[in-house]
């Protein structure tokens, strides 16, 4: 009898993913769902690795594990939260977030059931050996794509920008930090002293 | 194997639970940026199970890009996150409304 491990881990992940998404959006505190959601990312990166994308399964892991979901941590630990006015309503919401999820969920399976989904019957082809899945997406992006690619460079440079002029607001009196005007604008003249040494006898 | 609608179930079922966790959640915003994310992987995982399915390098392509507007938009939204709570002290979106009226 032959183990099918592939299914084996597909249900494991996703019921490790639906898990960490569910605690994601009731558990009471932040700091704890912001870890779920970093292990949502991490059962759905093993997902995408099944499905033989492995370069996007490697990017989730570095792009939203390590950068966004840290981000995210750095930010709740440095804001002091006051959790219990963030949670009051919660009952309350309650059964309107069960009759959203309910009604989302019967919407979406009976589109997407395997009896009414028309694509059907295709399995996934395992590649070769030497297929490079990170090869075949970096041609793709550079020749037939190279545009949306460079816009997707400029909307990170803009991100970058936003995110800095709007949470820096110059420095703190007191503070050793460095003045690139004065450096830039600093002369042979006013810095530099020649010194006429008379030379020692000895 | 896995039928490519026991993925697009799965990715569906990640999008209805991220929707009732903004519904539930609507107090805490920093909760509500994290439903964003998921539901954005939600969608992301519907274009990686069709683009291997399908034998469609495109939508990996997608997936990239969605990834980028994703990390961007979180970057935005904490940075004015911070900067709310450094003008009000706190987070609360109820007390959100100096542009009403």
């Amino acid at each position: 009898m032959i183990i099918p491990v592939y299914k084996i881990l597909f249900y494991l992940n996703a019921a490790i993913l639906i898990g960490a998404a569910t605690m994601v959006i009731v558990t009471r505190n932040t700091m704890r769902s912001a870890l779920f959601l970093v292990l949502a990312f991490v059962a759905s990166s093993v997902l995408w690795m099944m499905l033989q994308a492995e370069f996007l399964s490697l990017v989730l892991i570095f792009v939203y594990v390590g950068a966004v979901m840290t981000l995210f941590l750095f930010v709740i630990m440095m804001l002091n939260i006051d959790i219990d006015p963030l949670r009051e309503g919660f009952v309350k919401y309650l059964p309107l977030g069960v009759i959203v999820l309910a009604a989302f969920l019967g919407l979406l399976f009976l589109v997407l059931g395997p009896h009414h989904l028309s694509i059907t019957g295709q399995d996934i082809v395992p590649v070769s050996a030497d297929y490079s899945n990170t090869q075949a997406i970096g041609e793709l992006l550079y020749s037939q794509y190279l545009y949306p690619f460079e816009l997707a460079a400029v909307i990170l440079l803009v991100a970058i920008v936003a995110a800095i002029s709007l949470a820096f607001f110059g420095r703190k009196p007191g503070t050793k930090s460095q003045r690139v005007r004065q450096q830039l604008s600093a002369t042979k003249e006013e810095r530099l002293r020649i010194v006429k040494m008379e030379p020692s006898d000895r | 194997m896995i039928p490519l609608s026991y993925f697009l179930l799965l990715g569906a079922l990640l999008f209805a639970l991220s929707f009732a966790g903004i519904v539930l959640n609507r107090k805490n915003i920093i909760v509500l940026l994290m439903c964003v994310e998921l539901m954005l992987l939600a969608v992301n995982m519907n274009f990686v199970a069709f683009s291997q399915y399908l034998q469609a390098p495109e939508g990996a392509i997608f997936v990239f890009f969605i990834l980028t507007v994703a990390a961007a938009e979180s970057a935005i939204g904490l940075a004015i996150l911070v900067l709310m709570y450094r003008r009000r002290g706190n987070i609360n979106v109820d007390e959100m409304n100096t542009l009403r009226n």
